[in-house]
């Protein structure tokens, strides 16, 4: 395309660009937003768009119809999905077979096809407007304001959705230090999870005397349950681009850093087409936009080790080292990257920065609640019934978010337990349902922001093993730097499989207790220190639970196989064989028509022979 | 300054103190483990946790500085129940066996708990993997390491020789070459450094005394034993005597009470090592002032460590090296042939023992370079450290023995040879030797010193200009040697890559592989860490007994003179190649 | 005899000419700030693997001690000083993953391929892996093949997902 040619040097450049892309866009019946998601993408999304372009070409609706292939749109349950505007139909589990229908019913014809839309779970009704739907209208979308809305690959529609025209803003009009006040006002906290405050970092970096400075895109995302900076990364990477600009410019760096993690191949591959673009049309270089501004951007790519979300173990594994911490103070502002002042955001918090330049502060801090100002992306995971990433103004009820947007519990089952904040977090539980999701409250709650994974358990869940689930995986991640978190996760975990294994002791408990607030208050750095926090919360909020374990010898969910064995119920056993036959270990005989018999001495306790019995004949003991 | 509360007394501390240090000039002393002063600071311990006063957590106190207004609680209910707990999960993971480890009584972290009031230990589990490694001179097993990296500091940016590293990640994190292959397969230096620093057994020296003691009670065996100058100036540390306090005489007591048959001085082989390596100066500059050509800069080779990690990052400097042997290899060729000779006795018969404040001299040893007809020079090398265990073990109250002396043909030495054991010794010890030969008057400086290499600085330089020489040595006329002084390893890098880029403006540098010289050799007792200035004082104590001494330079020795005389012929003469002189090995970056 | 071994990953260039090509490679991050990671990621790419005297020529031209070359590697779950198989196999037990299902799928894999977690098939084609969440949370339980992501797997699934693989690396003459 020709803009590989064309140099953006002036902000007129910018508005020509962006005019001539609207004009382009204009005239078109319907666009329709095909999700290019990490998700709809390995549910073969790619096999979609294909359909639909054959389809179009094939009915010649090229003049008719826009086709854009998006970031994630945020349903991933229903992937592969697509959006088609003007009407703001929702269509999910798509096949090609599907896409056929739609174009001709719904792109030629003008009728939405409800059966392919959303289904609610419990009234069985279709429901085919996003506006409808509330996973989507519960939603405000300010960081994801681009995700499935544009095309992740193309500057132009970037620009064409008022792209940097914020970093113009910033450079023309601003200059550092409001900019930097823009910021400040705006409430804007860090996304990461310690949520410090944006505006205080900025200005912290900007007071440090000038010489080589660096910003950083902390873009490890590495809590289990996580994928919000993913899905900005690969569906808005420019936004990335641009607010770098806008924080190096604010700091004085001229050099910036994303450090993404190895596990993120695609959002490494599109922003680094984003980057190579930016710098094509001059947005990255040299006197950028005509100023006296240069800025360029590295991509770092992580090898495999959580703890590197952490801002200083991050900036070790930067500068090519093993990613261990280093104590603070004295603070990465002060001296991080190569001993130079360094500013470190994360993703979500940079995707927010244009907008707030665009929007202005006042009306991104109308939304929120108390120091929790604008809002806060999530990735919905576990056993609700709509997973994938949302954004929710900060201040709602965590229940809206588990009932309304995530649409309960699958298969009717029973809620049990929320954990936010991954390994860092802590779990909720019922009685949490309506405390606001901000920083304040889930802290007082036990609980922490967190990066915004949120993991929804029913009823099916042992929290004991959830616990021993979370330290089993700092455990493996710790760095190995400091002794309680070195020894003590190893420590932790050893007492937690004990208790899981059925040779709990009451004492364990105590020693647990005790042993996990050492960690948290001795831990050299943030991941050692909230390592503890889902034994603390299970504790205090499941103490049943492990009490159960331990004195009772039971797992009163079915998840802890040492405490539990299956049989068959022999008057309901029809013998069909077929729990012999799917048996992974082959524990299971009998002969066809006489009821089957479980070895418990083979027994892996899998739960195949229950999932598969049609007559209900296993039974757990 | 800095005030602030620590335990509710005022506190006034400079600028950039950590609370450890500020509670320290409140009379407080923080319990600690890994961190080291001066050396060493990484927070990796949590031991010295405190609380203070708006802070959530507990903080290290040998990492946060002291502020203004700060106040500070080191020893609450909540402190101390946090050190037990991190100090029972370092023991969870930590052989019990300290009633017979090398470090019994002298471990950090045996002291620790002492000091925390530990009665019980509740925290059980499985161990990290570890593995044990002997390598000629340092012995590694990892159970014991508490994974301070300490000895990581010292590896790789004291002596930037970096063969040891964090390998793995969280629990089954080790300290280990690469790929945790053994010690001996690297270009590791057998400094010993980093078994000056670790707290524990993680890393000792091999041990020599069972050979030794074997050789002791070994009738066919003439067992002779001699000691290093460095050692004199520091074993009594062992023994609670003051820092500083040279105990020559009650270690020669002490060594003829062990049951050697000859006790000898390895200072009589400095100033023999004077006499050669002097001539080969002389002989380098005249080929060099004549236009013959020859190697210059001339580095000195007293110290093995020094050898192996020039063959490994400079192999091909080699021919600067002197092709000296070390003064106490020297000995043993000399004990065996010279003094095996005047006794009648078959080399064979002859264990020689050094007693070192190096470990790479039991590597040194090994070397296939290292022996004449056959027979080792010398048998077995124990460093301070293992005296002192031989000396507790034999029941010998060392710090009230009387004085003893040497024995004789070997025991005699100048004070010029004492100074061998500091940074910049065998340089003026060379250079007193040298300067009267050339010009036949006492080198200049006062009271025989050459101010500028004395010290402790990392790199020293000086220059001595040859004026009204002795007819024989006319090329020297007018001539200003270049001189330069290094001790540790990374030091001396500085000063090789000038000799290796052709830039070096000198024409002899003296090199010790220890930081400060053998009084910090690898294999001296472990002072460091409790006082500042022990490395000060042990140099002061080396000066002290040259200064004390009637004849101060090795060319006046009367037994080097005697010697020549019967045996050796003249100094770099053919008997003195084959005894006393060796070659080099150059050695790839990594390898063995 | 070593320029007629295979190199490990098993194209066709000889041992030395996947050495010599390793240490070309390196030679633009010489001189280059904190390149060690990265010149590993570009190492193990090419050789497949980092075995110990792939970490000496690291070491060499970045101009770092062979032990912090290996106690980087070492560090860092996405690197190897074994052999690996053609293709990695990595089953997500993130919490998303772990709460839907995703040891049995581990389970069921290892009985497929019959290897444990960590190990590599006996034919060289497989190394199996496990992922600590690869942020594809909502379809779990996932796994993952070198880059093609696997939504919503079912021990079922398993063997027609191996074998397309290898029908795939046949078709491409792999």
């Amino acid at each position: 395309m020709s803009i590989y040619t064309l140099k953006l040097s002036t902000v007129k450049d910018l508005e020509e660009l962006r005019q001539s892309f609207q004009e382009s866009t204009t005239g078109y019946r319907h666009t329709v937003y095909v999700c290019g998601g990490a998700g709809c993408n390995s549910s073969n999304s790619d096999a979609i768009v294909q359909a639909l372009k054959k389809a179009i070409t094939l009915r010649g609706l090229a003049q008719e119809v826009r086709l854009v292939v998006t970031g994630c749109v945020g349903l991933c349950a229903q992937g592969p999905c697509m959006i088609v505007d003007p009407e703001g139909v929702f269509y999910g589990n798509l096949t090609p077979e599907k896409i056929k229908m739609i174009v001709d019913k719904h792109l030629i014809g003008g009728n939405v096809i409800r059966e392919y839309c959303y289904q609610d779970t419990v009234t069985g009704e279709y429901i085919p407007y996003t506006k409808d739907l509330p996973f989507f209208s519960t939603q405000v979308k300010i960081a994801l304001r681009n995700v499935g809305r544009i095309d992740y690959s193309s500057i132009e529609d970037y620009i064409g959705h008022d792209g940097y025209f914020a970093l113009a803003k910033v450079l023309n009009e601003y200059g550092r230090e409001r900019t930097i006040q823009e910021i400040t006002d705006s409430g804007l906290r860090g996304r990461g999870g310690a949520g410090f405050p944006t505006g205080t970092k900025w200005k912290s970096g900007f007071d440090q005397p000038e010489g080589q400075k660096y910003i950083i895109c902390n873009a490890d995302e590495g809590d289990p349950g996580a994928f919000m900076d993913r899905s900005i990364l690969e569906g808005d990477p420019h936004s990335i681009v641009e607010a770098l600009l806008i924080g190096g410019y604010c700091i004085g760096a001229n050099k910036g850093y994303v450090y993404v993690r190895a596990e993120y191949p695609l959002a490494v591959e599109r922003l680094t087409e984003a980057i190579q673009q930016a710098r094509d049309t001059g947005l990255l270089g040299e006197h950028i936009l005509g100023s006296d501004f240069n800025f360029d951007i590295e991509i770092r790519i992580g090898a495999g080790a959580f703890v590197c979300g952490e801002e200083t173990a991050l900036i070790n594994s930067i500068e090519g080292h093993r990613g261990e911490p280093r104590q603070k103070p004295p603070f990465p502002f002060q001296s991080g990257l190569w001993g130079c002042p360094t500013t470190i955001n994360n993703v979500e918090t940079l995707a927010n920065v244009p907008a707030i330049i665009n929007m202005g502060a006042e009306k991104y801090a109308s939304y929120g609640v108390g120091r929790s100002k604008g809002t806060k992306v999530f990735a919905l995971a576990g056993d609700l019934v709509n997973s994938g990433i949302i954004e929710i103004p900060m201040g709602i009820p965590l229940r809206d978010i588990i009932f309304k947007i995530g649409g309960g519990m699958k298969d009717g089952k029973a809620f049990k337990a929320v954990q936010t904040g991954g390994p860092s977090g802590g779990c909720l539980t019922q009685e949490h349902l309506d405390v606001s999701v901000d920083y304040e409250s889930l802290t007082q709650a036990g609980a922490i922001m967190g990066s915004g994974g949120l993991i929804a358990m029913d009823e099916n869940t042992c929290l004991v093993d959830t616990a021993r689930y979370f330290v089993d995986f700092v455990k493996d991640e710790s760095c190995g730097h400091c002794v309680p978190c070195r020894d003590g996760t190893t420590r932790m975990l050893e007492l937690l499989e004990k208790i899981t294994g059925g040779q709990g002791e009451m004492e364990d408990l105590d020693n647990l207790e005790t042993l996990a607030r050492t960690i948290s208050q001795t831990a050299m750095c943030a991941l050692g220190q909230t390592s503890p926090n889902p034994v603390l919360t299970t504790l205090k909020y499941f103490k049943d639970e492990y009490i159960s374990h331990v004195r009772d010898k039971k797992c009163p969910a079915h998840v802890c196989t040492a405490l539990f064995t299956y049989s068959i119920d022999s008057d309901k056993c029809r013998g069909c064989t077929l729990c012999a036959r799917n048996c992974p270990v082959d524990a299971i005989s009998g002969e066809k028509g006489q009821p089957h018999v479980i070895d418990a001495s083979a027994c892996i306790k899998c739960g195949t022979c229950k999932q598969n019995c049609r007559f209900d004949a296993i039974v757990l003991n | 300054m800095v005030e602030l509360t620590i335990n509710g007394k005022h506190v006034s501390a400079p600028d950039g103190s950590t609370v450890m240090e500020a509670a320290k000039l409140a009379g407080i002393d923080i319990p600690h483990l890994c961190h080291l002063p001066g050396i060493h600071t990484n927070g990796s311990c949590r031991i010295c946790v405190v609380e203070i006063e708006g802070m959530k957590n507990l903080m290290a106190s040998c990492i946060v500085k002291a502020t203004n207004g700060m106040v500070v609680h080191t020893s609450t209910e909540r402190v101390r129940l946090a050190r037990k707990i991190i100090y029972d999960l370092l023991i969870s993971n930590h052989p019990q066996d300290c009633t017979f480890c090398s470090r019994n009584q002298n471990c950090e972290l045996q002291i620790l708990g002492n000091t925390l009031g530990i009665q019980e230990t509740h925290i059980k589990g499985k161990k990290t993997p570890a593995r044990v490694d002997i390598s000629p001179a340092i012995a590694r097993n990892s159970a014991k390491c508490i994974l301070c990296r300490r000895c990581v500091t010292v590896c790789h940016d004291v002596q930037g020789v970096g063969v040891i590293y964090a390998q793995n990640r969280g629990f089954n994190t080790v300290i280990a070459p690469a790929t945790c292959a053994p010690l001996e397969s690297t270009d590791c230096a057998m400094c010993g450094q980093c078994t000056l620093v670790c707290p524990t057994a993680a890393l000792t020296e091999t041990d020599g005394t069972e050979k030794v003691w074997n050789a002791l009670t070994n009738p066919d065996k003439r067992v002779i034993v001699q000691v290093a100058p460095a050692v004199r100036a520091a074993l009594g540390e062992d023994f609670h005597m003051p820092v500083g306090q040279p105990v020559t005489g009650k270690l020669a007591t002490a060594l003829h009470d062990l049951g050697f048959d000859d006790v000898f001085d390895t200072n009589f082989a400095a100033d023999l090592t004077i006499m050669e390596e002097g001539t080969e100066l002389l002989q380098r500059l005249k080929a060099a002032l004549t236009g013959e050509g020859a190697v210059l800069p001339m580095i000195t080779s007293c110290s093995p460590g020094w050898i192996k990690h020039c063959e490994h990052a400079f192999p091909g400097e080699l021919d600067h090296l002197s092709t000296c042997k070390s003064p106490h290899t020297m000995m043993g060729a000399v004990i065996k042939s010279y003094y095996a000779e005047k006794l009648g006795v078959d080399p064979k018969d002859i264990y020689v023992v050094s007693v070192m404040p190096c470990t790479a001299k039991k590597y040194e040893i090994q070397r296939p370079e290292m022996q004449n007809g056959g027979n080792p020079n010398v048998d077995a090398v124990i460093t301070t450290r293992e005296l002192t265990r031989m000396i507790r073990t034999m029941g010998i109250d060392f710090p009230n023995l009387p004085d003893g002396k040497f024995d004789a043909p070997l025991g005699f030495s100048s004070g010029a040879a004492d100074i061998f054991g500091v940074t910049g010794g065998v340089m003026e010890a060379a250079l007193r030797t040298v300067y009267e030969l050339v010009t036949g008057r006492e080198m200049p400086g006062e009271n025989l010193h050459l101010k500028p290499i004395m010290g402790l600085e990392k790199i020293k330089e000086a220059s001595l200009t040859f004026e009204n020489v002795k007819p024989e040595y006319s090329f020297l006329e007018g001539v200003t040697a270049r001189i330069a002084v290094t001790s540790g390893l990374k030091n001396a890098d500085v000063l090789m890559e000038q000799v290796k880029n052709g830039e070096s403006p000198y024409h002899f540098i003296e090199v010790m592989g220890c930081p400060g010289g053998c009084i910090n050799g690898g294999g001296q007792p472990r002072t460091l860490g409790h006082v500042a200035d022990y490395r000060e004082r042990r140099m002061q104590a080396l000066y002290i007994e040259d200064e004390g001494k009637q004849i101060r330079k090795s060319h006046e020795n009367p037994d080097i003179i005697a010697l020549y005389e019967n045996y050796l012929g003249e100094p770099c003469g053919h008997k003195s190649h084959e005894l006393l002189h060796t070659t080099y090995t150059p050695r790839g970056k990594f390898d063995q | 005899m070593s320029n007629e071994t295979n190199c490990a990953i098993g194209c066709a260039d000889s041992e030395q000419a996947l050495l010599d090509r390793v240490r070309q490679l390196l030679s633009s991050y010489k001189g280059q700030q904190g390149a060690l990671i990265q010149a590993l990621h570009t190492v193990q790419g090419v050789y497949g693997y980092l075995p110990l005297e792939v970490q000496r020529i690291v070491a060499e031209e970045l101009d770092i001690p062979i032990a912090e070359v290996s106690g980087v590697t070492t560090f860092y779950s996405f690197f190897s000083d074994q052999p690996r198989g053609k293709h990695t196999i990595r089953i997500c037990l993130g919490t998303a993953c772990y709460v839907r299902g995703g040891v049995s799928i581990m389970d069921a894999l290892q009985k497929q391929l019959g290897i444990t977690v960590g190990n590599t098939t006996k034919d060289g084609m497989f190394t199996f892996e496990v992922a600590r969440c690869i942020g594809a949370c909502g379809l779990a339980p996932a796994m993952v093949i070198d880059t093609t992501i696997y939504p919503q797997v079912k021990p079922d699934d398993l063997a027609g997902i191996i074998e397309s693989w290898y029908k795939k690396d046949e078709e491409e003459g792999v």
